[in-house]
């Protein structure tokens, strides 16, 4: 029984090539991503400093579906690593003219890109990408219809760290819309990876997928059994996009059944923080009164989320280089051998 | 032409036929089967089979032969040569062409070129209704007197009931069979992979089993009430295989079949987003594939049919659920069958029953039998011979298979249809 994808975003030293999804990585690729946004933020005063990592390399941001803060946090750490870069409006691009997506990344590449940072409403659409591209062109998944958002769910992870110092042994729940979410299921792995003690996610059934049991998880429908002693509450928007039929009666019953107010957060640990990939829905999965409260941690993950997503492309691209060197170096000592001989 | 094929294994499930011997054909007729030739009889050529199978030329309830419909992407002349290589010689094809086999004119059309192909024989089903739009009955009677052999949505099933029962009663009146899909297009809710461990992983837009099941059952229902032959296409759940159970002991006139690669491959095949692995029903679960397995030896499931859907690499070049789904699968019928009794799921003999009589029993037909004075539609089989599949020397216009780099034991040799060889892989 085949249980896992073949991992096509490591590369033969079993190294970040791409950065596709978090599933099938090990402790180590995502300890090194969180270590190395650590890393950038100045510890004094907490900004992130402008370096010449990626001079000379070109990243474009692809984007086939609309998206402000992901693009703008995704632009501004390929700034601070001095990339050169270009960010395609998909909308009025050529594949409105029928020409197919795989034509479009050609052009692209022809164009000299070493990056591609994606965004696409179907689930896979990264993997697809990666699959077809030269060799020497990186692929970060910016989030592909409801299957994965790694950089997000690893800037959530470093905000966990942050202020609970490891996710080990942690208690996490996650409130919402989990079958529509890819920033869900991208988090699910993270924390399983990073072996958080329990992950639990709480909602209906129809925003649950079919099969919870596939990503090891516990499913409350309670949400104050759900908030029970955890760490760390993460609720995530209802992805109304998304959703092809009718799964709630409306946003009030869902706001009065599954909505984080302070009564409810009082289930969690008193300590515990509450995170939100945003963008937030007040009174919808959220009180203005927690999103806005003492516990909320909301706008640290979008500024982490710079750091991370630069720690990501630097990553890869000191991978690739090191891949280079060493090939550089196997080549020069076989000459070596042959002259000698 | 008058042949003879010597000290051949001969296996017909029809005539319960398994033995080596010789077998006689003449001007395209089978003449006889035995030690002795008939009297009088001289054979223009003579092949010696010692070591060979000679089985019938296989019938495949559902394949798109792509013709009224793209040049691109394979015609009835391209397709029909990739069947023969495949040892199938009669082959039924659903309505979902372009234009829509509605009228007795398309109908006609694919009668035409499938005799300038000459390659076998291809027998098409008509739609059930207009433009396979699911809302007026197509001219039924007529299209069944031109010659289509069944009726049938292809993958657009009725989802309006009362349409659906109005079509089961006429069908009834007129002693048409009804080529079933079932599928409840609300409860698929456009999704692209089976209900799952995999699709709650990945994130793929869900079918569940309940839109193969719900709308099975109001067919089965509907079937009861209208009393009308009604074959059931491509079931793909395990509860599918226990509802047509039911149904059969109940006395209903229902048969099934099921998709060759539903029962080699399962849900977990998607995992890397590979379109290839993209087909409708989708691929289901371990315990369903288990259950179409049983429900093939407990002889519920009838046939086994390629559902061969050739498409062009574009159709295929996209993120999963934006490509189209389908598989290119004639030349992967047969091997995918007797791969069945290499894997102890059913003995030879109705392993080839699945693909030779019992689909033409279905269609009330002679095929796929070897029986004395059918049309000499049969096939030389070398055991002993591997082969991988390279989807790059597929003989259909369409390589999308996923049985790329597959190995297959024994192979095609050659096809003969009407006397005639028609394929040979090896001058034998």
């Amino acid at each position: 029984m085949r249980l896992s994808t073949p991992n096509i975003q490591l590369n033969e030293k079993g190294k970040l090539r791409h950065f596709l999804t978090i599933e099938g990585l090990k402790h180590h690729h995502l300890t090194e991503i969180l270590d190395v946004a650590e890393s950038f933020i100045d510890p004094s005063t907490g900004d992130i400093n402008k370096l010449d990592t990626l001079h000379g390399k070109a990243i474009m941001n692809l984007f086939f579906e609309p998206s402000t803060r992901t693009l703008t946090t995704f632009e501004i750490a390929e700034k601070r690593l001095s990339a050169d870069v270009v960010n395609l409006n998909i909308e009025t691009s050529s594949t409105k003219k029928g020409e197919t997506l795989l034509d479009t990344l050609w052009n692209l590449e022809a164009m000299l890109a070493d990056m591609f940072v994606v965004r696409h409403s179907e689930s896979g659409a990264a993997h697809f990408i990666a699959k077809h591209v030269a060799p020497h062109v990186h692929i970060v998944n910016a989030g592909d219809g409801q299957h994965a958002h790694p950089t997000q769910a690893m800037l959530d992870m470093f905000t966990i760290r942050k202020h609970k110092g490891d996710i080990f042994d942690l208690k996490v729940a996650i409130i919402g819309d989990v079958q529509h979410s890819r920033v869900v299921r991208s988090q699910i792995q993270a924390l399983s990876i990073l072996e958080a003690r329990e992950i639990r996610v709480i909602g209906p059934k129809t925003l649950m997928p079919s099969h919870p049991e596939a990503l090891g998880i516990h499913v409350y429908d309670n949400v104050e059994e759900g908030l029970e002693g955890v760490d760390v509450v993460i609720n995530v928007r209802l992805q109304n996009e998304r959703m092809k039929s009718a799964l709630l009666p409306s946003e009030k019953e869902f706001f009065n059944l599954y909505g984080l107010t302070k009564e409810r957060l009082a289930f969690a640990k008193p300590d515990a923080i509450v995170m939100h990939p945003g963008p937030i829905n007040r009174g919808v999965e959220i009180d203005s009164e927690v999103a806005d409260g003492e516990q909320s941690v909301i706008l640290e993950q979008v500024t982490y989320g710079i750091a991370v997503r630069m720690a990501v492309m630097d990553i890869i691209f000191r991978n690739a280089k090191e891949l280079l060197e060493e090939k550089r170096q196997a080549l020069l000592d076989i000459n070596t051998m042959e002259t000698s001989e | 032409m008058r042949l003879t094929v010597e000290n051949i294994r001969v296996l017909d499930p029809q005539q319960d036929i398994d033995q080596i011997t010789n077998f006689y054909v003449s001007r395209g007729r089978i003449l006889a089967i035995g030690k002795e030739a008939p009297e009088g009889f001289e054979a223009d050529r003579v092949i010696n089979g010692t070591g060979k199978w000679l089985i019938p030329g296989l019938v495949d309830l559902q394949a798109r032969l792509a013709e009224p419909g793209s040049h691109y992407e394979g015609s009835i002349a391209s397709e029909t040569k990739a069947a023969v290589s495949g040892g199938i010689t009669t082959i039924c094809c659903p309505p979902d062409t372009n234009p829509v086999n509605d009228t007795q004119a398309v109908t006609e059309l694919i009668q035409r070129r499938a005799r300038q192909a000459a390659t076998a024989f291809v027998l098409p089903i008509g739609a059930i209704t207009k433009g396979l739009e699911g809302k007026l009955l197509s001219n039924m009677a007529a299209l069944k007197n031109a010659g289509c052999i069944a009726l049938s949505q292809a993958n657009s099933p009725i989802q309006n009931s009362l349409t659906l029962k109005n079509a089961m009663g006429y069908a009834a009146s007129n002693d048409i069979l009804l080529m079933m899909r079932s599928e409840n297009h609300n409860l698929k809710n456009n999704g692209v992979a089976h209900s799952g461990v995999v699709s709650s992983r990945l994130g793929l837009n869900e079918i569940p089993a309940s839109a193969e099941t719900a709308a099975l059952a109001r067919d089965l229902i509907l079937v009861e009430e209208t009393g009308v032959r009604a074959h059931f296409s491509l079931i793909s759940t395990a509860r599918s295989v226990e509802m047509i159970a039911e149904a059969k002991k109940r006395g209903l006139p229902v048969t099934c079949d099921v998709a060759a690669h539903q029962l080699h491959l399962t849900e977990y095949d998607v995992m890397d987003f590979d379109s290839l692995f993209h087909v409708t029903p989708p691929l289901r679960s371990h315990e369903d594939k288990a259950a179409l397995r049983m429900g093939l030896k407990a002889g519920v499931i009838d046939a086994i049919v390629s559902d061969h859907t050739p498409l062009d690499r574009d159709n295929k070049l996209l993120p999963f659920g934006e490509s189209e789904p389908g598989i290119s699968s004639l030349e992967t019928l047969l091997p995918l069958t007797l791969r069945l009794v290499e894997e102890g799921v059913l003995d030879l003999n109705q392993a080839l029953a699945k693909v030779t009589n019992h689909p033409a029993n279905i269609l009330g037909l002679h095929h796929g039998s070897l029986e004395m004075g059918n049309s000499a539609d049969f096939c030389i089989f070398d055991p002993e011979t591997n082969w991988i599949l390279d989807r790059n020397e597929m003989i259909s216009r369409g390589d999308n298979s996923p049985f790329n780099g597959w190995e297959f034991n024994g192979m095609i040799e050659a096809t003969y249809f009407q006397g005639r060889p028609v394929y040979q892989n090896n001058p034998v």
